[in-house]
């Protein structure tokens, strides 16, 4: 906007060389727009397209909203009033530790320019980076400005590590998350996203142990953010112990109101880290935008069922845990699948995730607090190895003609029992550090009268 | 001077209030409370987390009155707060030694 006064400024001003630069500065941009246009290969200089440019800072923000306040709210809605500045404010610091250590070192492990298929390096402290610097999209040719790609993979880093503490609040040391945060970011999730994400990644890449098998389809991050945040949700509640008085005392949420708002930024959020993942604002963003809405809907349906056939009342926390069920599934998916593969997807993983947590949960007696493996581990499989199946043609699916389901779930289950072993030795491996270092648990006497005020000094609610 | 002290079903405040206004009953105090009696409480569900809360919502009312007014606003309370189910509360009637208005010194049945 800024640019047109000027520019009618410069043309008044004519017979100065300020209407000729004006001009000759205005060239490459129309040149640019034709190529834009222009469906035939770009032969020549990358083009950054300021549409795609201009929604993926959208998405990258959106994103961030989904962890603050989304996730804060959707969590501490979920824990008791003692604990609920504890539980938002563990998420926002971990998330913020998770920015600074992402262009610190784990841009570079992620998507350094230099690695193997686990792991890459180079890049640190963004070395080299400019905003003249630029990142691949899914289109030859066409390229985002590198920032930005850096910015919009550290809120996923940022969400995933946000995601673990929903099985360790309530109990976890302020001083244990971070701890915890740092290691664990730097074992598990920089090589899982280096795997599946970058290229010449393990997963990414296809063919892995030496089989025929094609690369593992994970659109929005599946794999990477759902299965690993779950999966090393569940081993960290594991090692931590149950909640003093789990199952015995009443641990109801205090504020379903507080988690239903959380659930609704989430959902809108998702669409960032959704039809973002496209990496550009075209046709395949579009289908990942109509999965999200489509696949959510069902899955938050599908719970309220489950719950009346199981012989509950269908409840609002119900549908808050379907609507997550329903994102976490179709995240693999989102511009996978047609949309009537999606609301199948949902429907399917809703209906396994409500039987993991109201039935599987309590029968084995772990205390994976907000259920963070009962929905995105238990969701995230669901959805990776569904990817599988809804990817084909036949079914709707955005797969070329040629599309095979069997290798390719084949390929999506390899893919999930990459990312469950990695997370759980790695996982393991970042508790016990931090077990060592600052202890993991708070004292009975803070855990009893709540994280809030041992934890930090403050209660949520003063009246 | 009587004490009379009612818990009643939380929605039936208003009917209650009314009736010992018409009454000319000048002032109460009114708590929301919990508990339980012959009324049973609810199961709550979280996730297939049940939770029997066996402690019912209330409210307690206080009000202070003079003897003679005693037995209708007892009898003022039973109508106005009953419904006929179980849960609908009781009603105390203890005695006072002594009322003071803090503000101008009265005592007895002046100071209500």
């Amino acid at each position: 906007m800024k640019g047109e006064p000027m520019n009618f400024a410069n043309k008044i001003a004519a017979g100065a060389g300020a209407a000729g630069l004006a001009l000759f500065a205005a060239l490459p941009a129309w040149a640019q727009d034709a190529a834009a246009a222009a469906p035939a290969p770009v032969v020549g200089a990358p083009v950054v397209d300021k549409g795609d440019t201009a929604w993926m800072m959208t998405s990258t923000v959106l994103v961030l909203a989904m962890i603050l306040p989304g996730l804060a709210l959707f969590y501490g809605g979920l824990t008791r009033t003692k604990n609920m500045l504890s539980t938002m404010t563990q998420i926002g610091a971990l998330a913020c530790l998770a920015m600074i250590v992402w262009v610190c070192y784990g841009y570079g492990l992620a998507f350094g320019p230099e690695g193997n298929a686990f792991i890459s390096w180079g890049k640190f402290f963004l070395a080299g980076v400019t905003p003249d610097s630029l990142a691949d999209t899914f289109s030859d040719g066409f390229k985002l400005p590198e920032y930005v790609f850096i910015s919009f993979q550290m809120t996923f880093a940022a969400i995933t590590l946000a995601l673990v503490l929903g099985a360790t609040v309530e109990r976890m040391k302020f001083s244990a998350a971070l701890v915890f945060g740092i290691i664990w970011l730097t074992i598990v999730y920089f090589p899982i996203a280096h795997m599946v994400w970058a290229a010449g990644g393990f997963l990414f890449e296809g063919g892995m142990f030496g089989t025929s098998l094609p690369a593992a389809l994970d659109f929005a991050g599946g794999t990477v953010v759902h299965i690993n945040a779950g999966v090393s949700a569940l081993v960290a509640s594991l090692i931590l112990g149950k909640r003093i008085g789990y199952q015995k005392e009443i641990m109801a949420p205090h504020s379903l109101t507080l988690t239903m708002v959380g659930t609704g930024l989430l959902w809108v959020g998702w669409f960032g880290f959704n039809a973002g993942s496209a990496l550009e604002a075209n046709g395949s963003a579009a289908l990942a935008m109509i999965n999200t809405f489509v696949a959510t809907a069902s899955a938050a349906l599908f719970w309220m069922l489950a719950e009346k056939v199981a012989g509950h009342k269908p409840s609002a926390l119900g549908f808050c845990s379907g609507v997550i069920a329903g994102l976490v599934a179709v995240t693999p998916a989102a511009g996978n699948s047609g949309p009537f593969g999606a609301i199948v997807l949902g429907a399917v993983a809703s209906v396994i995730c409500f039987y993991a947590v109201t039935v599987l949960k309590p029968k084995l007696g772990y205390d994976d607090a907000l259920d963070a493996f009962g929905i995105h581990g238990i969701g995230g499989i669901v959805g990776a190895i569904g990817t599988g199946i809804v990817y084909a043609p036949s079914l709707g699916g955005p797969g070329g003609a040629d599309f095979a389901i069997g290798p390719q779930v084949a390929t999506q289950v390899v893919a999930v029992l990459v990312a469950i072993v990695w997370a759980v030795i790695g996982t393991t491996i970042a508790t016990t550090i931090a077990k060592a270092l600052t202890g993991l648990r708070v004292s009975e006497e803070v855990e009893r009268e709540g994280l809030d005020l041992g934890e930090h000094g403050e209660r949520a609610y003063n009246n | 001077m009587k004490l009379i002290l009612a818990i009643i079903k939380p929605f039936k405040l208003d009917e209650v209030r009314e009736a010992l206004t018409a009454l000319g009953i000048a002032g109460m105090t009114v708590t929301e409370v919990k508990g339980f009696g012959r009324q049973k409480g609810q199961t709550e569900i979280y996730r297939g987390a049940e939770y029997a809360t066996n402690m019912v919502p209330k409210v307690k009312i206080e009000l202070v009155c003079d003897d003679a007014l005693a037995p209708r606003v007892v009898e003022t309370l039973q109508q106005s707060a009953g419904t006929g189910s179980i849960g609908d509360g009781k009603i105390f009637v203890l005695d006072v030694g002594q009322a003071v208005r803090i503000r101008t010194g009265e005592t007895g049945e002046a100071a209500l």
